[in-house]
Formats: C-alpha cells, structure tokens, sequence
C-alpha cells in the first residue's frame, strides 16, 4: 500500500448557501488508505463538507480533486460514472423504504453489472453475511432495529466495491457496543479492501479509535483550524478549541476553565 | 383537612424600611393557584427606598418549576429597579436552578425578530419567489420530457415491479371512490337537467344532456379531482419523505437519476390509468343519469339509452380520453415536484402534499379550458 498517495485534495474550498458562508479556505489531503475524520462542533458545516465530495452539492469556491482530476469541473456525465466509485453511508441509512433489504443492495448491482441475477443474490448475500445480517434479505428497513439499518446501510454502500467509502455520522443514535462493533466494521474494511474511508463524526471514542488523519473545522472563525491524525492534536494542538472538544472541554491547561 | 395547608401562599413585611422579606409557605406546584408576581410588583413600584428583597420558605412544603417562574419574573423586575434579590432564604435546590438559569444570558440576536418589512420589499419578494418557483418548475417539466425521451429510446431505468404497483395503487384500488363520485354527479346533472327540460316536455334529452357533459368532460375532470386528491397527494408525501430521509440523495450518489427511477413510473402509471378510470366515470355517469332518468322522469330504459347512443357522437368520447390522458400527466407531474422541493422535516412534507393537490386541481382546471378553446377552434 502506497501511503503517500493522495486520494481526495480539497483545495480552497469556500461552502455557502445562498450568500451565507458555512466554511471558507478548507485545504486538506486524503490519502489512501486513510481513515480520515471530519469533525467539529454541531452546526459547523461536516455534513456539507461531505455533500461536496460526494457530489451532492457544488463548491462556491475552490476545487475537489480525485487525483488529478477536478471533480466539480468534470460534466455531470462523467461525474456521475466518478460517483459510482463511492460508497455513501448516510446519517439516518437512508435506505429506500419501499424495498427490502435484498432489493437495496442489489439495486446498485443490478444497475451497473451485467451479473445474473443468480450471481447478485449471491453477492447480495455475501454483503448483508459481512454486517452480521444474513438471513434478513426479506426485511423491509422499517421492521429493523436502528443499529441493523445502520448496518445494512453500510452493506450498500459496500455493493460496489467501492474504492472510497464515506460515513455520515456512524455511530449517531447507537448504543456504545454497536457503535463499536461498526468501527471495528470501518477498519476491518479499509483493512482487506484496501479501501479509502471518510468519517464525518463527533464522537471522542470512534475518532481515537479509527482515526489517523483528520480535519477540524470551527463554526466561529468558518474555517478549518486543525488538521493530522487525531491522536496528535490531542497531544500536540494548543488551540483552545480543539483542546476543549478533544478533551470534551475537561481540559485543565490554563486556559481559563475554573475547578 | 380544614385549613387546607397545601394552597400556595404568599405574604410580604417588611423588615426594616428598606428590606422586604417574601414568605412563601403551601405547596408551589404547577395546577395549583399560584400567586401573581404582579402582586409583589405592585407593592415593589409603591416603595421607592426599597434596595433588598430577601426569602422565608420555612413554610414551604413543595416546589418545582411554578416556583422558579415566579422567582425569575420576580428578579427581572428586581434588576430593572436595582433592587438586589437575597437567595440565601430560599431552597437549595431552587438557588441552584436559578443560577443555571442564569448562568448563560440570552443570546440577543438569537431569538428571531419578525423583522417589518416595507410593502415594496414584500411585494419585491413575492415576485422573485414567484419566478423563482416557475422556473424550477419549467426546470422539473424539461427533466421530466428528457427522462421521457430516455424511455423511448430505451435506456430509462424503473422498475418494472415499480410501475406496475403504482397502476394497481392509481388505478385499481380508486374504483371505489371514483364509482361514488361518478355516479352522484351523473345523479346530479340528470336532477337540474330534468327540472328544466320536464318544463317543455323534453325529459328525454336529459339523456343527452347527462351523455355528453360526462363523456366529453365531466368524467375526465372528477376522475382527474379524485386522483389529485388520491394519488398526486401520496406521490407528493412519498417522494417528500424520501427526501427528509436522504433516500433521493442517496439514489443520486449512486448515479441513479431520480427523475428515471422514480418519477417516470408514476407518471406512465397515471397517464396509462387515467383514461381507464375515465372511461369507467363515463360509464358509472351515465348509470347516475339513467337512475334518474327511469325512476324519476319514467323514461324507458332503452329509450334513454338509444338517446344516449344516438346524440353522442364518438368525437366526445375521444376529447375526454385526451382530457384524461392530460390531466394524468398532469397529477403526476405536481405530485412529484412538490414531493421533490419538499424541505427536510415533518410538516415540509405536510405543506408538499396540500401543495401538490393544489398545484394538481388547478392545473386540471386551466388545461380542461386550454382544451376546451382548442377543440372549438378545430370545430369539434
């Protein structure tokens, strides 16, 4: 595995909805291999970040690189051939209600693949079997727990091999064993896919447990005020602010915070 | 008990001229008669030397937030007249609320201000938003056309199981409704009809009357109200949920154009079954008119319907199969739009499907006259 790879480059990369500005001047590498984490406060603009590389929303100001190839500047019919090399996990699943869980994993199969359809109710199988939810082919996602939806949504995302898989906030609404269980998950599957993974997350424990490259971004000053492998900022970054959220705001050094 | 020990209860003295001593005694809970903060103001505003206010809940048996409310009221008014408030005399627990309460002052320009905006402004707005709604909605039209021309070439992607569910849901399963409906207008039509005609004697035209208002229009038009309301509202409110659940961005990701998957299925399903339905209101309008028409003018049953048959002509019948075919389109159309504009939340997805019946009914009425000006311009 080539480490040193650059996968995703965000070069000055200005959000905004309308006139107002989320998030200004973010610059930051992904690389292969990663399991690169968004994170900051509520509010700050993660989850937009997101839907700007995964093509869900356009830039206001600067580039997104996949390579070398600058993904908002491609025409929307080879962005979207781009777009099937991610896997997107979404906050709430967003698993289609009307089908089943079989139905949602082979869609994307079924669009894409010249597979039988013999051969896609194998594969079908084969995902649902590596979240731990064989046998629930026939389920609908509302007859599911919140944690299996999660899950299940994880095995779509996972239906095309992706390359790159992207996280909206894993582990929102999980009790701490599943949420666990779904990082091991995360890892276990950058590990043997040698895939790519961006997490947007605020939670302390999954950020230290998978993290290794990371962006911080603050609601206050509307940019990114920290970047690296989480385990360094929290040693290394004199930022009040990263301090205070690394450290759930418990931090005792000097910066004002009485008994 | 006779005293009834629990009513709140408030009495005020003072302890030296410029120190009042508030006690609180009963239980504070909410439901019960709380006392008035207004009554302590009234003697605060009588006393101009008043510098302190101190607590005595020896008395007090219970509180919670009823107590609390009176206390904060009570201490805005206080800090207004630089009056101090003392906390010591009261509750623990009370003291510990308060200050949390007041650990974080209000934000000022965090609560939203209805700000007044000039007419000019209002009118200005509306404007915008007007064309700003007309053309994300010729926008959605030319979409939807594209996707329809993608189908005819043949690389539209639905599912097939898809289309079919939304016939049975459109189609089938609205007999019932459009039954009822088509009936009573048919009913309806032969009443006022035969009160006029039974005046020259000419109660058999109201066979006529009834055939061709039904089969010409009327059965297009309450078929097409009835699936507005039916069916435009649940594509509205389907394709809305989809949307707060980020289950459309989540077919965009994958490259599946929502326009394909999930809006052409239900338009083809609309536009195949409307003219079905259509055809069956038609019918259920003209049994409507024969009811009438034998039970209350004593025509003959054959006679009305040689009537029928013979005044009209096949021309109509083919109007109102366009008409159905349009308005299908039409529902479809509105439904899936205002499913698609829907916000992210409960009550967007509310506004979406009232919007889509709306934008549905009145689209149905304004093309019925674009088509009625049409076929008396080609003399049909």
């Amino acid at each position: 595995m080539n480490d040193s790879q650059p996968v995703i480059e965000v070069r000055d990369l200005t959000m905004a909805y309308g006139s107002f500005v989320l998030q200004r001047d973010l610059n930051f590498i992904v690389k292969r291999g990663d399991v690169f984490i968004i994170m900051g406060g509520s509010g700050c603009g993660k989850s937009t970040l997101l839907r700007h590389l995964i093509g869900l929303k356009a830039p206001a100001r600067g580039k997104v690189l996949y390579g070398d190839v600058s993904f908002w500047e491609l025409d929307p019919t080879e962005r979207k051939r781009m777009m099937r090399g991610f896997g997107v996990m979404y906050q709430s699943g967003a698993l289609w209600s009307s089908m089943t869980l079989a139905e949602n994993i082979s869609l994307p199969l079924e669009e894409y693949t010249t597979l039988s359809s013999r051969q896609i109710d194998e594969i079908t199988a084969l995902k649902l079997a590596l979240v731990g939810l064989a046998g629930f082919e026939d389920y609908y996602p509302a007859e599911i727990s919140g944690g299996m939806r999660k899950r299940a949504a994880l095995a779509r995302a996972m239906a095309l091999d992706p390359d790159i898989l992207f996280f909206d906030e894993p582990s929102a609404g999980l009790d701490p064993i599943s949420a666990r269980r779904l990082d091991e998950l995360i890892l276990e599957l950058r590990d043997s896919l040698g895939a790519t993974i961006i997490v947007v997350t605020h939670e302390l424990a999954s950020i230290f447990a998978i993290g290794n490259n990371s962006v911080f971004l603050d609601a206050d000053s509307k940019t990114m005020i920290a970047s690296g492998d989480p385990h360094r900022l929290l040693t290394d970054c004199e930022h009040p602010t990263v301090q205070n959220f690394l450290t759930r705001g418990q931090d005792m050094r000097g910066n004002g915070a009485e008994s | 008990m006779v005293n009834t020990p629990e009513k709140p209860e408030l009495h005020w003295n003072r302890k030296e001229h410029d120190n009042l001593i508030l006690r609180l005694a009963g239980m504070w809970r909410i439901g019960k008669a709380i006392p008035s903060s207004e009554q302590v103001k009234k003697e605060i505003e009588g006393s101009s030397d008043l510098r302190r206010i101190s607590f005595d809940t020896e008395r007090l048996l219970a509180w919670d937030s009823s107590l609390l409310t009176f206390l904060v009221q009570l201490e805005k008014e206080c800090r207004d007249r630089a009056i101090e408030t003392d906390r010591e005399g009261l509750p623990e627990g009370v003291q510990r609320l308060l200050n949390l309460a007041t650990a974080v002052p209000a934000k000022k320009d965090a609560r939203r201000t209805s700000a007044k905006e000039s007419l000019l402004r209002r009118v200005g707005r509306q404007v915008l938003d007007f064309g700003h709604g007309s053309m994300e909605m010729l926008a959605f039209i030319g979409e939807a056309f594209l996707a329809l021309l993608k189908l005819m070439s043949g690389r539209a992607r639905f599912r097939r199981s898809d289309l079919f569910l939304f016939m049975q849901q459109s189609g089938a399963q609205a007999l019932p409704i459009v039954s009822l409906i088509s009936v009573l207008v048919g009913l309806i039509l032969a009443f006022i009809g035969a009160v006029q005609l039974a005046l020259f004697g000419a109660q058999i035209y109201v066979a006529s009357l009834v055939g061709i208002s039904m089969i010409r229009v009327m059965g297009a038009v309450m078929a097409g109200v009835i699936m507005a309301g039916r069916t435009g509202a649940a594509f509205a409110a389907q394709l809305g949920t989809m949307t707060v659940n980020e289950e459309i961005d989540a077919l965009t990701t994958l490259g599946i154009s929502p326009m394909e998957f999930l809006v052409l299925p239900r338009m083809l399903a609309l536009f195949f079954m409307m003219p079905l339905l259509c055809i069956y209101a038609d019918l259920m309008g003209v049994l409507g008119g024969l009811i009438v028409g034998v039970y209350m003018l004593d025509l003959n049953f054959w006679e009305y319907v040689n009537q029928t048959r013979a005044t009209v002509a096949l021309s109509n019948f083919w109007i109102g199969l366009t008409h159905a075919a349009v308005f299908g389109i039409l529902i479809a159309l509105s439904g899936c739009l205002r499913g698609m504009q829907c916000g992210r939340s409960a009550s967007a997805v509310g506004l979406a499907a009232t919007s889509a019946v709306v934008t549905g009914i009145v689209s149905i009425v304004v093309a019925t006259a674009i088509i009625t000006v049409i076929c008396d311009i080609l003399g049909v």
